[in-house]
């Protein structure tokens, strides 16, 4: 489906793909000779049948201004993204979830109140902005830590260094997601008769809570990290732009700006395919996590 | 009154209150009850009647909305009211053992059996091979087939009642001189419920602990139990042993519940006979006999507390109507 | 945390709404002399590239920002709940492919759809608002189809259709007023959405054209020289964060006191 539409939307696009690619002086003749390389001069149908198969063996075409396949370019991009979601993932769990957890610990507490608050704050303020005021306080100001780039290549502590703030903008609202659902979930397995039966075994406070308790309460975590996925990588857009990191967010940004289109529409297939793995991915995690949904497999 | 030192477990004037968004609720008024040594004791009652408060002041596992006002729980001479929360954990699971009603809710669902079992012996020093031997010998006790390999499996690849079975075997893992048992066959079906029944019977002889048992199933208390608490409104309106209350029964109460056994009818009936009128609003208890405004032999004299009257050698009844067991034979009522 | 969210809300509509009043000088007044100057009595947040006053320019922005959301969540609603009430009442077979339609639509991520979208047709305040259409309008037919199906069973449709009320008068009389609720704060949490959505486009230069002023315009313009004038993103985020906040506060608290059962994750 999603395919169906993405091919709809180059073959509308507005003004000749071969014309933009070649610029101003290009002749009649360079025209003709990209046009049959591209494959515009077929049928529609033909061209939409192409599209599919050659879509489906991995073929997107190729880019038009270096004339690599556009596959190669975006999977060359690819890493860079997903590391940067991961370091999002890292981040909103790593705060999330002893955050929901406390919250739900200390209930009617003035924390569990302002932990409340500042999670709604963090999903509402766009990760855009956060990134922004990050590099301005972080990287500008303070000089804490680096603005820009993805670090040089092969020194590992460099690389994290230029990690921290983007994928914090990245992660910064899933911690509000997660810690609000933590808490909720956290709070109905406290609720539940096993741990009243832990109790009654007269089992640790401490055991019970972590054990018993938040093992359970962080199962729906996974489920909500799959959904936060696609969200991040939409964040992670606007966090290679502002801070400047190569990624297939920036990667197709440049490609709109240059009309560089086989690019365009293979960075957004490659994602799009992305985040429809991602999301069976949480699902299968789930099930390997869960004695209950594990033996259904 | 029976000699302290048999009991294992006495009772006295316990009050427990809830505070409440709409006012405060008084709970339990002054409870009293005797656990014998190896005596297994039931506790019948409506839903809403406070045993599930009474177990959980017990257990010193009161909601935090909940507070003990007055009275007493000695337990091996120990008054539990006065006991801080440490030594009261420590109490919970070594001397006072608990199974819960619901069997699918009472395991962790996430943790293997194995692992739920050594985590109970937690204050053990046996190396975790002992402790896993320990768990493998219990669930034999309790007739869980394969038991070896059953310490590896998680709860709900058990049925209901081999569920049932294995809370009862954690519980008494630790042999406690207590066990409460809170309708731990409410849940299952007849036959189950049977066969568990026999099995806590067997379990409490070879053990040698002593039963405080909770259900709303005459047939099993008067199968089951050696002496039983009529449990009303959060006040104790009868007790003695089995016999004694269910062949005389003192209290109107008491008298009425029996009636309504299904289990009782002569004749084959669609209409259970039912109590008239509904539990008094706890927040606003009657300061005179709770029982009264659903009582039909009630005077003016109901309006004062009635006195708890021993009307046989250890049965206790908490009406102006009762009448020692001597007086009982000319009794007024048919 | 209502009581913040309105006051933060009526803040920043005041300002939008007596932006002439408000501000010393014209929005796109260019003045070379004034270029990079700090926040000052004359210039309350500074002024940016051109010399423009960014006070002034907040408070124009926050008009494009809440016309857009505004105007655009009402466009979605009316195509939401029209799908919803299409795929709710009508047959089974529109159903299914209503929900295949939405759901393919909810399958992009949003900013991949924002660029795939800017591609087709060029950067432009329409293309914004398409956007946001494709993006809010999935979760009002959805929201309308499921309480169009439970209302349609109900007794009192079954009683109003026995009686001959035709299919639009049982629309409007007995499945509007019981899904309307629900709808508007949806659509209430809907606005700092979609005020993130225009401020994102307009930053990455793909939403409303320069000159007009736009709070994400600002961060642009802002990011380019952030090192010499932060004052200037300074000004472009705050407008941002402070309705986003205010609104999303109001919200929470209007789902909180009228329906306790709506999910928040969207």
């Amino acid at each position: 489906m999603a395919m169906f539409m993405l091919f709809c939307m180059i073959y509308l696009i507005p003004g000749d793909p071969a014309a933009v690619a070649l610029g101003p002086r290009a002749t009649e003749a360079m025209r003709e000779a990209l046009h049959i390389k591209m494959g515009l001069d077929r049928p529609v149908w033909v061209q939409f049948l192409n599209f599919f198969t050659d879509a489906w063996t991995g073929d997107l075409g190729r880019e038009v201004l270096s004339d690599r396949p556009v596959l190669d370019v975006v999977m060359e991009q690819l890493p860079h993204t997903l590391i940067l979601i991961a370091g999002g993932i890292g981040w909103s769990v790593a705060l999330g979830i002893p955050l929901g957890a406390w919250a739900a610990l200390k209930r009617g507490s003035p924390a569990e109140r302002i932990i409340g608050i500042a999670s709604v704050a963090v999903i509402a303020i766009p990760s855009f902005v956060i990134a922004i005021y990050a590099l301005l306080v972080f990287a500008v100001h303070l000089r804490w830590l680096p603005a820009i780039g993805a670090g040089e290549p092969g020194d590992f502590k460099d690389q994290a260094m230029h990690l921290i703030l983007p994928s914090l903008a990245v992660g910064l609202g899933w911690v509000g997601y997660i810690a609000r659902m933590v808490r909720a979930s956290m709070l109905e397995v406290l609720e539940a008769t096993h741990i009243r039966t832990a109790r009654a075994f007269g089992l640790p406070e401490r055991m019970i809570t972590y054990r018993y308790a938040l093992t359970i309460a962080i199962l729906p975590t996974v489920t909500l990290l799959g959904v936060g996925i696609g969200h991040m990588l939409s964040s992670a857009v606007f966090a290679e732009i502002v801070f400047a990191r190569p990624g297939v967010g920036k990667l197709v940004y440049d490609a709109i700006l240059t009309r560089n289109y086989p690019l365009v529409t293979g960075g957004v297939l490659v994602t799009t395919v992305l985040f429809v793995l991602i999301n069976l991915f949480a699902d299968l995690v789930v099930g390997s996590l869960d004695p209950r949904v594990r033996s259904r497999f | 009154m029976s000699l302290p030192t048999v009991n294992l477990l006495t009772i006295r004037d316990l009050n427990v209150r809830f505070a409440t968004e709409r006012g405060e609720l008084h709970a339990l008024r002054d409870v009293g009850l005797d656990i014998g040594k190896e005596r297994i004791v039931g506790i019948v009652g409506e839903s809403g009647c406070g045993k599930s408060t009474l177990i959980n002041a017990i257990l010193g596992l009161l909601a935090n909305n909940g507070r003990i006002d007055g009275g007493r729980i000695l337990f091996n001479g120990r008054d539990l009211t006065r006991l801080d929360p440490k030594s009261m954990q420590a109490l919970r699971g070594i001397e006072i053992a608990t199974v819960f009603q619901d069997p699918m809710g009472a395991l962790n669902p996430v943790i293997s059996v194995g692992r739920q079992m050594r985590n109970i012996q937690y204050r053990s020093s046996l190396r975790n091979k002992e402790k896993d031997a320990r768990s493998v010998a219990m669930l034999q006790r309790v007739r869980i087939p394969d038991a070896k390999q059953a310490l590896h499996r998680f709860p709900h690849e058990f049925s209901g009642g081999m569920k049932q079975r294995i809370a009862i075997a954690m519980a008494l893992m630790m042999e406690p001189a207590l066990l409460i048992a809170d309708e731990p066959t409410t849940a299952l079906d007849a036959t189950l419920e049977v066969a568990t029944i026999d099995l806590l019977k067997d379990l409490q002889a070879g053990i040698g602990c002593s039963v405080l048992f909770i259900s709303h199933h005459l047939g099993v208390i008067a199968e089951l139990c050696d002496e039983v608490v009529v449990m009303y409104a959060g006040e104790v309106v009868e007790r003695g042993s089995t016999s004694q209350v269910f062949n005389h029964p003192n209290h109107p109460y008491t008298a009425r519940l029996l009636e309504c056994d299904p289990a009782r009818q002569a004749k084959r009936t669609r209409l259970l006979p039912t109590i008239p009128g509904e539990i008094p609003d706890l927040r606003h208890r009657p300061p005179g006999c709770i029982f009264a405004s659903r009582c039909a032999d009630h005077r003016s004299a109901c309006q004062a507390p009635p006195p708890e009257i021993e009307v046989d050698n250890g049965h206790f009844a908490r009406c102006i109507h009762a009448r020692h067991h001597d007086e009982n034979s000319r009794s007024r009522r048919p | 945390m209502g009581a913040l969210g309105i006051a933060l809300v009526v803040l920043m509509v005041a300002g939008a709404i007596f932006a002439d009043l408000l501000s010393l000088y014209e929005p796109d007044r260019i003045s070379p002399r004034d270029r990079f100057s700090a926040p000052s009595m004359e210039h309350f947040l500074g002024t940016d590239h051109l010399g423009r006053d960014l006070f002034a320019r907040v408070l124009h922005g926050g008009r494009i920002a809440l016309s857009v959301a505004l105007s655009s969540i009402l466009i979605s609603l009316i195509i939401g709940v029209a799908l919803g009430l299409v795929a709710g009442y009508g047959p089974r077979r529109l159903d299914n492919l209503m929900l295949l339609l939405l759901d393919s639509i909810k399958s992009f991520p949003t900013v991949m759809l924002a660029l795939a979208l800017v591609t087709l047709f060029g950067p432009s305040l329409t293309v914004v608002m398409v956007v946001v259409v494709l993006v809010t309008m999935p979760g009002y037919a959805r929201i309308i189809r499921t309480q169009t199906l439970a209302l349609k069973e109900s007794e009192f449709v079954t009683a109003a259709i026995s009686l001959g009320a035709g299919t639009p008068r049982i629309l409007r009389v007995h499945i509007m007023p019981n899904v309307i609720g629900p709808l508007l704060i949806l659509a209430s949490m809907d606005i700092p959405v979609v005020i993130a959505i225009e401020a994102g486009m307009s930053f990455l230069g793909l939403g409303v054209r320069p000159p007009t002023p736009s709070w994400g315009a600002i961060l642009n313009d802002g990011y380019a020289a952030i090192r010499e004038s932060p004052w200037i993103v300074v000004a472009g985020g705050l407008p941002i964060i402070i309705t986003t906040l205010g609104f999303t506060f109001l919200g929470e608290t209007l789902r909180d006191v009228f329906d306790p059962r709506l999910d928040t994750r969207r």
